[in-house]
């Protein structure tokens, strides 16, 4: 369990990050190393150089940015957990965030690698496309932004070049009578996820959903949004029985993944009532209504 | 490559490979081998160490990377040499170990927990080890060391930093 050899270099700044992985094609950037790590212990990752960016300035923050929350890809998830803009702004991270890991993870693993590494279970891959995020990038001198919905493309790959640095990620602010809802299936609370749901919605002072959306993670090869079920659910009152059909047929005709930990069958059914869940705690709590744990 | 380590209050010059876990460092080039090699890959929690003051894996951080950063192992915790931490006791005290393989982390993430928060509740306690598998105990006697160690630190007259 010891890691191939490599070299080793502390990039000052981004450009340099981004001119060590031009340089070489098996050069990698190394974050929080809460995955690659473990990667490259069990051999399954041999990079030949490892570009830490964990000491450039600037590249950690949480900041109120116009109409959004802006994050730097090296926040640690255990900042998230602990601030209180997130809290207030992005209640729906909040409240993802103690599912990731343990503690002593969190403590290193950072909102960049989490995204970058694209694990189909990875609970920030779950907000990035819910909450409808936008990352920004760096490559050979220029920024670039691509949308979560346009980042993930399969199970641990995503549409980042490969000579670019992910610098930060912003998350679209919604405000009035918000409510969230997540749930979680999986071994233990600490462990990847089998299937999760991600809701968050705005009512209308009658109580009414102007907005609604609606994350599956762990499910299928990368999160995905229940787009149909958005669409119907949208100026409906979020009525039970109409929130089963519209979850459901979203996910008819899902692939979902099948290993030795849950079938695709059983994902898919627990998808649809996670899902359902979470649409009711969101509900109940933009209403104020409090919230019966399972 | 030459790199310079502040373990437990003390700087170090050293020569590693690169590929050297800062887990291996310790054990192999500083004899500190209070930090236990379990899975070497992030799983079972033996291996921690404080960093900066936060409990972390030390299996998953390679030993440059920690250069500039403060390092505590549990040769650090204890007030001088041939005696214990509050928290060291409160564990022998409730039975908190039995082979002690996970023990060193496990007082560790206690550390940690209690300079953070002197008044953890049982599911705050029950969380922050939660990362940390121990195969003997059956983890209660260890929540119960640390619910005791809690309660006398807050006894002790001494700011939080200095007391745990
Ligand atoms: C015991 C354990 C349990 C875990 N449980 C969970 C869990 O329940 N849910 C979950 O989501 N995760 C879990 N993780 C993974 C953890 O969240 C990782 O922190 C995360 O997946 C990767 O973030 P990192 O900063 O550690 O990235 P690293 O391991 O450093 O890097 C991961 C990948 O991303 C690339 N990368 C990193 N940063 C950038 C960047 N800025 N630009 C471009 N590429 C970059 C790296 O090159 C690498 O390929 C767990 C990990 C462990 C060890
Ligand atoms: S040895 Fe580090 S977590 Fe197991
Ligand atoms: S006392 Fe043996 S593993 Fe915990």
């Amino acid at each position: 369990m010891k890691a191939a050899p490599f070299e080793y270099s502390r990039a000052a700044d981004i450009d340099e990050a981004c001119a060590w992985l031009a340089a070489d094609e098996n050069a990698r950037i190394i974050a929080g190393g809460q995955t690659l790590v473990p990667m490259m212990a069990m051999r399954l990752a041999r990079p030949t150089r490892l570009v830490d960016i964990n000491r450039i300035a600037g590249l950690s923050y949480i900041r109120a940015d116009g109409d959004a929350i802006a994050i730097g890809a090296t926040t640690r998830q255990c900042d998230l957990e602990r601030d209180a803009l997130v809290a207030r702004d992005l209640p729906l991270m909040a409240k993802a965030i103690p599912w990731i890991g343990h503690a002593a993870t969190r403590a290193r693993g950072t909102i960049g690698g989490s995204l970058s590494n694209a694990d189909p279970a990875a609970e920030q891959a779950l907000m990035a496309v819910t909450l409808d995020a936008v990352l920004n990038y760096r490559e050979a001198g220029k920024t670039a932004e691509i949308k979560a919905r346009d980042f993930f493309i399969g199970p641990m790959v995503t549409a980042l070049p490969a000579a670019a640095c992910l610098t930060g990620v912003r998350y679209p602010v919604w405000r009035g009578k918000i409510g969230i809802g997540f749930h979680e299936v999986n071994a233990r609370r600490s462990d990847f996820a089998f299937v999760s749901a991600a809701v968050q919605v705005e009512l209308g002072a009658d109580g009414m959903c102007k907005r609604i959306a609606i994350g599956v993670g762990a499910a299928t090869d990368f999160p995905m949004r229940l787009d149909s079920a958005e669409a119907q659910l949208t100026g409906t009152m979020l009525d039970a029985a109409a929130v089963k059909d519209a979850v459901t047929q979203a996910l008819a005709d899902i692939e979902a993944m099948d290993d030795l930990h849950a079938s695709a069958a059983y994902r898919k059914r627990v998808a649809v009532s996670l899902a359902c869940r979470a649409v009711a705690d969101a509900r109940a709590s933009a209403l104020g209504e409090k919230i019966h744990a399972h | 490559m030459r790199i310079e380590l502040d373990i437990n209050g003390e700087t170090r010059e050293l020569e590693v490979e690169p590929r050297t876990t800062l887990l291996d460092c310790l054990r192999d080039q500083m004899q500190l081998t209070g930090a236990h090699a379990g899975c070497e890959h992030g799983v079972c929690g033996a291996c921690t160490v404080l960093f900066d003051g936060v409990a972390v894996r030390a299996c998953l951080i390679f030993a440059p990377q920690a250069q500039g950063s403060k390092i505590t192992t549990i040769e650090g915790v204890t007030p001088g040499p041939g005696e214990m931490s509050v928290i060291q006791d409160a564990f022998c005290e409730t039975h908190g170990m039995q082979c002690g393989y996970c023990t060193p982390a496990m007082v560790l993430v206690a550390h940690a927990l209690l300079v953070d928060n002197p008044n953890p509740t049982r599911e705050q306690i029950v969380d922050a080890i939660s990362g940390n598998i121990c195969r003997c105990t059956g983890y209660a006697q260890i929540i119960d060391a640390i619910a005791l160690a809690a309660e006398r630190l807050r006894g002790a007259n001494r700011p939080v930093e200095q007391r745990v």
